[in-house]
């Protein structure tokens, strides 16, 4: 009998992904055992694993590469910082909603068990190092996330968002599927490292077709141009604090997971996949830039944002340089941190119970709350890529790869939308500054205020101590190549 | 102290004095008197401390002086500092205004005073920052950084179009500088660093030069600004409050010229050399086109801000002209300007408290009930007119003479830019002050009061002064103009043996 010892793989690069599967199921099981009332211990239970998990990413070695699970899941430092934006992504999600869903009278204990659960999928995506465990982790994220954007049942908006994005999501996620196929078909393994080896520098049109539908899939998730049609509807659709996790986390798996795709099993085809990269992110920058001029929700704009956001992000993938990965990071980690900021905001305008979403609703913010309205100016004039806010030195790092690429054409459309998404920031910061205020809103609630302060520092002091973040991003970056 | 010099000093002073006044609280009158004297006390230190930092600095040596180099981005984008013959006088300009502004905003901010001031500190802090700074990144972070008080400033405590007015001057001068962002990354991927003072020594490919040197001008020029890009300029201007204004044609004008000598003509000689005949037809044009658009402004300070425009010519006209004399005249023109335009732009204040309107037709006849108001606007407009005496003269006499010695032409028909502002100013003046006390909402006007005085006469001194005396201000210039000189020489000689030593194509 062959002894159990030896087939048991090595499971220390997965304590993470463990820790918070056996966390949750305990999660789980006790909240049903406890029924509606455990609502708000289920809630910090799911906060504290997930603090646990990322103290377990963060003591995982700084460098070097790990596999396990016979070389479908994969341990390095790009994981490493990737999970730990997923980890704090989600953690600040559990802090946003909490007060949020009490006062809307709809805190059960199922949204954090589906946080915790959307976020295992989001770390297998990160780590996947095979076609398969990429597609495991993507549908565990995204059935997770279908259900928390339909988490308002009685409202008929939220459910209108969760129908949406299921059946487009199932859509991409057949896509991705069907192009997964294909290159499987034409090169016999699923692994990244066997693709590499099988491709031999030759893509066929068997495989260019392949990659083409993979891109269409992992577009759809990152919300890139073309594929972008869902996002506005499904963020001004689900519950606030759900907008905020969509903006953040699933952005960071679904990044990861093209550069794991693209970097890891393709970089010899570069020529191919980079001129659709060059396009989507184009396109993206320029929509998201120009269609956030006329809304009026706030939250439909941060649509568009985190629209032209992933096209700025993608120009460092287009670059298909160790800079240029290194910009993506750095460019993620800083948008964590704006987006979070700006929603813990967004999150604040409330008022005997109302929850205020129009842009006009800041009039005059900078009179009734100067502190509040001094971080949003702070996060829009980031977004807007003003140093000396961190939110220039993301666009800066993406720009050079991109110059260094010799991709002038792509770094000067990004520059001149850059300043037409300007103009939307600043109209915010007109209406907080220039314009007669109106009445006070509600105190914030401590968990808003924590995350609001600690993107604020991240966003404001970046400037002066930019050397952790960007030693991580190019730590990251240097493990893949 | 911290292992900072005084060049961080310089810098973190003021940020210090807007924290302070950040942290203030109580009741609005307490808040507004204690952050006045605040940002008064800020801006004199930070004055002082410049006179310090200018008493250790050798202005017989063209090096870069009171180096400083922090760790930043990578080993090669650095935290660093210095100052040169260039750069020394515009920090000086900078600190020495700042207390003027202050002093010019007491009575008439009477909203947000707070608030105010501390945009106000951020603001000296950036202008500050872009001179002193000797690496291209941080450079274009102070540059850009400088938008978002000024976009506040014109924004909230700014007349009637203020809003338009903001989004106008910040969008139009984000996106002369994106341009420049990305000709900075290519410079370093072509050096390897951002450190001006090791690209001063690397040369640039021409061809290369070509495109970064346009990038750089879409940058400076919409600063500058130059024709036809000026237009933010006059909007911007009039909707500030005259604090604002001044510190606007005081101080951020002279950031398009600073960069133009820091960077284009240095690091690109032979593209500047190329495109000095397209700077000289924009800046004659700007010259005789603003300078009759002048003439025809209702509103007192539109008609400043176009005559800035109008020496704002003169400075690239002298620039360009890549000669010692027009180099000198350039520089020399930028300090006089930041003063003159600066007291003129107070002068307006002065008046615009007390009757709250900028017609020019609203006013007549002040000098009966303003004497002392008369003779200081004289001061100003003589020297805003270039007469001799005063500090407009030299500068403009100077890069006259550095433009006939480049090409007579130019300086013939910029000769009439001086014809033209001698019409305008005078013109002005004699509508403002002199003619008949009729309006009635004049009858009462009261004459400079104290603090007015206060700031206006040692402005009036200076700009007397360095008429009759400008040798101080040129011996600082000379020894960087010089070096300037000799690099340029060598560059331009290297291309054209190169060209000579190619087979001519047939």
């Amino acid at each position: 009998m062959p002894t159990v010892h030896a087939a048991l793989p090595s499971l220390s690069p997965l304590m993470p992904e463990l820790i918070l599967g056996i966390g949750v199921l305990l999660l789980i099981l006790y909240g049903a055992w406890r029924g509606e009332r455990s609502a708000e211990s289920v809630s910090v239970g799911a906060l504290v694993l997930l603090l646990v998990a990322l103290f377990a990413v963060l003591s995982q070695p700084a460098s070097g590469r790990v596999t396990t699970l016979s070389g479908a899941f994969v341990s390095d430092p790009f994981s490493k910082v990737m999970k730990s934006l997923v980890l704090l992504g989600s953690s600040a999600t559990i802090l946003l909603a909490h007060d949020y869903f009490k006062r809307e009278r709809i805190d059960r204990f199922e949204f954090p068990v589906l946080i915790v659960l959307c976020t295992i999928g989001m770390m297998v995506m990160v780590s996947a190092n095979d076609l398969i465990a990429l597609y495991l982790g993507l549908e565990l994220q995204s059935l997770a996330a279908y259900v928390i954007a339909a988490f308002h049942r009685d409202d008929a908006r939220s459910t209108e968002a969760g129908l949406k994005y299921f059946v487009l999501g199932a859509l991409s996620s057949g896509m991705l599927l069907y192009g997964s196929s294909l290159i499987y078909g034409f090169t016999g393994t699923v692994s990244f490292p066997g693709i590499v080896s099988a491709l031999n520098d030759q893509a066929g049109a068997g495989i260019v077709l392949g990659i083409v539908f993979v891109a269409a899939g992992v577009c759809f998730k990152m919300s890139a141009v073309p594929f972008h049609m869902w996002t506005p509807d499904v963020y001004e659709g689900s519950p606030t604090p759900v907008t905020a996790f969509f903006a953040a986390a699933p952005k960071m798996a679904a990044v990861s997971m093209t550069v794991r795709v693209f970097i890891g099993a393709l970089p010899d085809v570069t020529a191919v996949w980079q001129q659709i990269f060059v396009f989507v992110s184009i396109v993206s920058m320029a929509l998201g830039s120009f269609a956030a001029i006329g809304q009026r929700s706030i939250k439909r704009l941060m649509a568009y944002s985190s629209i032209a956001n992933i096209g700025y992000a993608l120009i460092g993938l287009a670059s298909g340089s160790q800079e240029g990965i290194q910009g993506l990071v750095l460019y993620m980690i800083i948008y964590l941190a704006m987006t979070l900021g700006t929603f813990a905001i967004i999150l604040s305008l409330r008022r005997r119970n109302v929850m205020f979403e129009s842009i006009d609703d800041l009039s005059g913010l900078s009179r009734t709350h100067p502190w509040l309205a001094f971080c949003l100016a702070a996060m829009m004039f980031s977004l807007a890529g003003i140093p000396p806010l961190a939110g220039f030195f993301a666009k800066f790092y993406v720009f050079a790869a991109a110059i260094k690429a010799g991709l002038v054409t792509l770094a000067v459309i990004g520059v001149v939308t850059s300043v037409v998404g300007a103009y939307y920031y600043l109209r915010i910061v007109k209406i907080m500054y220039f314009d007669e205020p109106k009445e006070r809103y509600e105190a914030m609630a401590p968990g808003l205020r924590v995350v609001l302060a600690l993107s604020s520092l991240v966003v404001i002091l970046f400037v002066v101590i930019p050397d952790p973040l960007r030693a991580a991003a190019a730590n990251a970056a240097k493990s893949l190549f | 102290m911290f292992g900072l010099g005084i060049l961080s000093g310089l810098l973190i002073v003021p940020l210090c004095g807007a924290a302070f006044i950040l942290t203030l609280n109580g009741d609005e009158e307490a808040v507004a008197r204690n952050s006045r004297w605040a940002a008064l006390a800020t801006t004199i230190v930070t004055f002082l401390l410049s006179l310090v930092a200018w008493s250790r600095y050798d202005a017989t040596s063209s090096s870069f002086q009171l180096v400083e180099s922090h760790v930043w981005l990578a080993e090669t984008i650095r935290f660093k500092l210095g100052v040169d013959g260039f750069s020394m006088p515009l920090v000086l300009l900078t600190t020495f205004l700042m207390p003027f502004c202050i002093g010019a905003s007491w009575h008439s901010i009477h909203t947000r005073v707070k608030e105010y001031f501390v945009a106000f500190l951020v603001l000296e802090t950036t202008m500050i920052g872009v001179f002193q700074a000797l690496d291209l990144v941080l450079f274009y972070l102070f540059f850009e950084a400088g938008l978002i008080p000024m976009f506040l400033i014109i924004g909230i405590w700014g007349g009637q179009r203020r809003i338009y007015a903001s989004f106008k001057f910040f969008l139009y001068t984000l996106l002369g500088s994106v341009l420049m962002l990305l000709a900075i990354m290519a410079m370093y991927w072509e050096a390897g660093t951002t450190d001006i003072p090791t690209l001063l020594q690397h040369r640039f490919p021409v061809g290369m030069q070509w495109w970064l040197w346009l990038a750089f001008f879409a940058s400076f020029a919409v600063k500058m600004p130059m024709w036809p890009v000026h237009t933010w300029l006059p909007d911007a201007h009039v909707e500030a409050p005259t604090a604002g204004s001044v510190i606007l044609a005081g101080i951020l004008l002279k950031l398009g010229g600073y960069g133009f000598i820091r960077v284009s003509i240095p690091m690109f000689p032979e593209a500047s050399h190329e495109f000095a005949p397209l700077v000289f037809a924009l800046s004659v044009i700007a010259i005789i086109f603003t300078s009759l658009t002048a003439m025809m402004q209702t509103d007192i300070k539109k008609l400043i801000a176009y005559s800035s425009v109008a020496h704002m010519g003169f400075v690239t006209l002298g620039l360009f002209t890549l000669n010692e004399q027009g180099i000198q005249g350039a520089m020399f023109l930028m300090i006089s300007h930041g003063i003159v335009s600066g007291a003129l732009f107070l002068c307006v204040g002065v008046v615009y408290d007390r009757i709250h309107t900028r017609e020019i037709a609203a006013y007549g006849g002040l000098v009966k009930r303003m004497p002392l108001y008369a003779v200081a606007m004289m001061v100003f407009t003589m020297a805003n007119v270039g007469l001799p005496g005063t500090s407009g003269f030299v500068g403009e006499f100077l890069s006259m003479m550095g433009a006939f010695k480049a090409n007579p032409t130019v300086a013939f028909f910029s000769t009439f830019g001086i014809i033209l502002s001698a019409g305008y100013a005078l013109w002005l003046y004699a509508r403002v002050i002199y003619g008949k006390l009729e309006k009635p909402n004049l009858q009462g006007i009261m004459d400079l009061d104290n603090r007015e005085k206060l700031i206006l006469a040692p402005l009036v001194a200076l700009t007397i002064y360095y008429g009759v005396h400008p040798a101080p201000v040129l011996d600082v210039f000379a020894p960087s103009t010089e070096a300037l000189m000799a690099s340029m020489k060598a560059a331009l000689a290297n291309t054209q043996t190169a060209a000579a030593a190619l087979p001519v194509p047939r």
